[in-house]
């Protein structure tokens, strides 16, 4: 079993906070794959459709029979812990600021024998897990685990490195006054961590919703308006150096595409939201954020996004919000871009439509706001970067991948049109 | 009349005519108008930093803003309401220049809006006014002192489940001050120139109906009406000339003769 991790100690205010590091990122196009593959929490190597061998790590031709047939193939990630040790020297900055640090050769039992990093609960000649882990470079690694669960596994020094267990973080909710964001609020009360930071904009305005949230000890309102660039700043200011984790639940949803709505005055009020707050948010919390991804067992973690999957591909009953959408899902990835070496990861939880007012008219399946807040703190105890909820965020996403234009012609024309 | 004027910028100089603001900063959390959401809203102000001293900007300083014709302290004209959609002169760029400078009625309702936060001003209480003030005469502004400015946040819009409450004119009130007092409009220190629960009044929204279909203008969320006397006030209230605008924020100023209590 592992310690329980203790809440981490105030910070001497005389010692520097440690610059936020990444181990090294360097892959080839092919390990790239592997990334992806991690970010969905997939376990897949490539075969060799000739000789049926595994191979690994990524490569062109098969090792054994030189084919260049490989099929990636999922497997189970079962093995066992041939060989371990641990690192005490290192030229790598990351590593060296982390020794010692244990590492450890897993005999996979499809075959190949891989370098991972080790769960303190694995030992020598263990039945393991091996799975692919972001990490801080947001490149794919083994990580090790005991066959089962342990005692507070999640606790564990390097497995941490690789996730973004919300336990004893700080959490920024950048609208709580939606659905999902007080569900998620709600949710998080209940992961361990150290305080939620509830954004609200207009906070005289109180409802009912709110009054729940807020009436949790670990809930702190914060006046937050992602229309306002000044309360933006403001809050940043303010709380930018204290949020571990920042969950982006601002939405801006109306129904309507582009020809049937008069005027734009909806359509500047939904960017306002969805695009320019997104912005706003990027400008204020992101160079605090970014510069504490190494701080500590309570560093800086992780950004999220709660992102429509019609970011995907336009649904044209809710036309002008998919292009919102659209438009935040290739901000997440800018930002992606611009937080890495930093540590901090940036992660998309997509859903279908939700159980909200705005969503009453449409039909089963929809998502409860607190299964989507589930499935993201999983995600974040996982460590993955790319989160779907619910049927309908599968399927989308899937036939997405299968072939976007069928996907496009689906959706814009036939029954799908009208939801 | 070179002579009236140059007596009164004299005055002012000298400072025994005063110059009473009766406008709220426009910011960024100064309430505005709440209606059910499926409807289009009112922007609330905005702000952006164009440059500042910066690389954007080496030596200067200045901002773009944004919001609705109705936010903040602002003039409505009568094309705001459907009723004076045909008003002539109906819009803030042809409204007569009259309507901006004109002589103020500020009717006290202080102590009712405090008693009763849906206080609704009736033509007793305008009677008892001219009773003591004299008649309100054609071409006034008639100021609706309810102490509102002072309120702020959630007090100020005082929202609850069934909409919200804030004092305004009864419709016959209004009726009253448009046909028997032909006044150049009605101003008030509340979010709308109606009472919070207007929408239920007959017609609903009298005020905007009544004065706005009478070719009347309106100004909300005045402040500092506590200041002024009576009567002897000139409201300057002087909209920004948007082309067929509805209304506009702006600086509504009064002028009055500074009393000894005062200095």
């Amino acid at each position: 079993m592992t310690d329980p991790l203790p809440p981490p100690p105030k910070r001497n205010p005389q010692r520097k906070t440690r610059s936020a590091l990444a181990p090294p990122s360097a892959r080839t196009r092919l390990g790239i794959r592997l990334a992806a593959l991690a970010s969905a929490g997939r376990l897949e190597l490539q075969r060799c459709e000739s000789c049926r061998e595994f191979a690994y790590p990524p490569r062109e031709a098969c090792p054994i029979c030189l084919d260049d047939d490989l099929e990636w193939t999922r497997i189970s990630g079962g093995g066992e812990l041939i060989a371990a040790t641990v690192v005490h020297a290192s030229a790598d900055p990351y590593f060296r600021d982390r020794a010692p640090w244990r590492i450890g050769t897993v005999r996979l039992a499809e075959g190949p024998r891989i370098l991972a990093h080790l769960h303190g609960d694995c030992e020598t000649g263990d039945r393991v897990r091996a799975r692919l882990h972001l990490d801080k470079s947001g490149q794919a690694v083994f990580f090790a685990l005991p066959e089962s669960d342990t005692e507070n596994m999640g606790d564990d020094r390097q497995l941490r490195e690789m996730t973004n267990d919300p336990k004893h973080r700080r959490v920024l909710i950048t609208d709580a006054r939606t659905p999902v964001g007080a569900a998620i609020a709600e949710a998080l009360a209940d992961a361990g961590c150290r305080a939620i930071f509830a954004g609200v904009s207009e906070l005289w305005r109180r409802d009912e919703q709110l009054d729940r949230i807020s009436a949790q000890p670990i809930v702190e309102p914060v006046p937050l308006d992602l229309t306002d660039t000044e309360s933006v700043r403001e809050c940043a200011a303010e709380y930018g150096g204290k949020v571990d984790i920042l969950i982006h639940t601002a939405d801006y949803l109306r129904p309507g595409g582009l020809v049937d709505r008069r005027g734009i005055a909806m359509a500047k009020e939904e960017f306002e939201t969805n695009v320019f707050g997104f912005m706003r948010l990027a400008q204020s919390f992101g160079p605090p954020m970014r510069a504490r991804g190494s701080d500590g067992i309570d560093s800086a973690s992780a950004w999220v996004n709660a992102i429509s999957v019609r970011a995907l591909s336009s649904w044209p009953a809710f036309g002008s919000h998919s292009a919102c959408h659209a438009a935040l899902l290739s901000m997440a990835q800018c930002l992606r871009g611009e937080f890495a070496g930093s540590g901090v990861r940036v992660v998309n939880v997509f859903s279908g439509p939700l159980e909200t007012d705005w969503h009453d008219s449409l039909p089963p399946p929809k998502v409860a706001p607190a299964r989507l807040a589930r499935d993201l703190i999983a995600g974040l105890r996982r460590g993955v970067e790319d989160i779907y909820v619910g049927d309908v965020a599968r399927d989308i996403a899937s036939r997405w991948r299968d072939d976007p234009k069928v996907l496009e012609r689906e959706l814009t024309t036939g029954e799908e049109i009208d939801g | 009349m070179d002579d009236l004027l140059s007596r009164l910028a004299g005055r002012l100089a000298e400072g025994s005519i005063e110059i009473v603001d009766l406008t709220h900063a426009l910011e960024p959390d100064f309430p505005v108008m709440v209606l059910p959401p499926e409807f289009g809203q009112c922007a609330r102000f905005r702000i952006e930093e164009v440059s500042c001293y910066d690389e954007r900007g080496p030596a200067w300083k200045w901002n773009n803003f944004s919001c609705g014709e109705h936010t903040g302290t602002h003039f409505d004209a009568p094309n705001h309401w459907i009723s004076g959609k045909n008003a002539p002169n109906g819009s803030v760029d042809t409204v007569p220049l009259g309507s901006m400078i004109a002589p103020a009625c500020v009717i006290d309702c202080s102590a009712e809006a405090e008693r009763d936060e849906d206080y609704v001003m009736d033509v007793c209480k305008i009677r008892e006014f001219e009773r003591e003030n004299g008649r309100i005469r054609p071409g006034s502004w008639v100021l609706m002192r309810t102490d509102w400015s002072k309120r702020s946040g959630a007090d100020y819009i005082n929202l609850r489940e069934d909409g919200a409450h804030s004092p305004g004119p009864a419709a016959e009130a209004v009726r009253f001050l448009v046909a028997e007092r032909d006044i150049v409009g009605l101003g008030t220190e509340t979010v709308g120139t109606d009472a919070g629960q207007a929408a239920h009044a007959d017609p609903p929204y009298p005020a905007h109906f009544h004065l706005h279909g009478a070719g009347k203008c309106g100004l909300q969320c005045l402040a500092n009406l506590d200041r002024l006397p009576a009567t002897g006030s000139v409201v300057v209230a002087a909209p920004l000339k948007i082309r067929n605008g509805t209304g506009s924020p702006l600086r509504a100023l009064a002028l009055k003769a500074k009393t000894g209590a005062d200095s």
